[in-house]
């Protein structure tokens, strides 16, 4: 990879942070947005940055398809495993709460 | 054709049919991959753990109030700026780190060692952040099973969660880092030792690489879950 390229993505990823740090120090406290979409911009902004770690830092992008699909695919434990927890602490809200 | 083969017999040559390596990645590389995906596992287990507790309670301490300091300078009045500073040193070790590698892809020996410094002192510096935002907390009141009076009632049930996540969580990434300067010191006396110059390829740079960019990674979810959200 190419230095151009490294800087490239340095600047996304300080760019993608200085956009959550004004999300959260401008936008959330002025109400013009709300905490649960504040929330899920922060998320997808993380999951970009992540992207961008992984591809472009770690060099995941450019390996062969098996490499990436075996990492990659294995990572549906994760999606699964937040599914279940955060229906169980959901329910334990209601629940335990009482 | 004088000799009919039939379709077993046929040496098949395939990339996945032997003697070669399908993946086109040497054997450590590999499996340093498939350590990070396992270390992948443990940082989501805690962190999704956190974000059941953080469901299932009440109240939660509020990000922008428990973490408005910035060590030697103000007590309050700053949210997020300390941890701002903290991120940013930690994407700028992993640019130094990126361009150690590509430095060893030229076999650039100088370079590495310079764009390896840098990486170190970066790891230590966010180290040192680290340390003195643990201290901060710690007396304010937080640690293991402890938390500031000031939370009351219900409250307390998620102050509790959180002070023992907090540093159950950060503690165990703080761990990744500081294993990580120490390998990072040991790759950067290699460099120095001339050893990669002599094996004639710098792949070692490579694989700690990868390790320095998944703490990397990894902090940008905890402060995404523990600072912003």
């Amino acid at each position: 990879m190419s230095k151009k390229k490294i800087w490239q993505v340095f600047f996304y990823l300080l760019g993608i942070t200085a956009l959550e740090f004004f999300i959260a120090l401008v936008l959330i406290p002025k109400g013009i947005v709300s905490h649960g979409i504040g929330n899920f911009i922060y998320i997808v902004l993380t999951l970009v940055k992540a992207f961008y770690i992984v591809a472009y830092f770690m060099h995941l992008k450019f390996e062969k398809v098996s490499l990436i699909s075996s990492i990659v695919v294995s990572l549906i434990f994760i999606v699964y495993f937040i599914v279940l927890l955060l229906t169980e602490g959901a329910y334990l809200h209601v629940h335990m709460n009482k | 054709m004088s000799t009919t083969l039939s379709q077993l017999d046929e040496v098949k040559t395939g990339a996945w049919d032997g003697g070669k390596s399908p993946m086109n990645v040497e054997y450590g590389k590999i499996m340093m991959w498939f350590f990070l995906l396992s270390d992948a596992f443990t940082f989501s287990a805690f962190l999704i753990y956190y974000g059941a507790q953080r469901f299932s309670k009440i109240s939660w301490p509020d990000p922008d109030v428990v973490f408005q300091s910035i060590p030697g300078i103000t007590d309050h009045g700053a949210p997020l700026v300390f941890v701002g500073i903290m991120t940013f040193i930690l994407i700028m070790s992993s640019v130094t780190m990126v361009l150690a590698v590509e430095a060893g892809h030229r076999g650039a020996r100088n370079e590495v060692i310079k764009w390896m410094i840098w990486t170190i002192l970066g790891g230590l510096t966010f180290l040192g952040c680290q340390a003195a935002e643990w201290s901060h907390l710690h007396h304010e009141g937080y640690w293991w099973g402890s938390f500031p009076e000031t939370y009351t009632g219900a409250e307390q049930v998620g102050a509790l969660q959180f002070a023992n996540l907090f540093f159950t969580i950060t503690g165990f990434h703080g761990f990744h880092v500081f294993t990580g300067v120490l390998i990072n010191i040991i790759i950067l006396c290699m460099t120095m030792g001339n050893v990669f110059e002599k094996r004639g390829t710098y792949l070692m740079v490579e694989k700690v690489g990868l390790y320095w960019h998944f703490v990397d990674l990894v902090w940008v979810f905890v402060f995404t879950f523990f600072y912003l959200v």
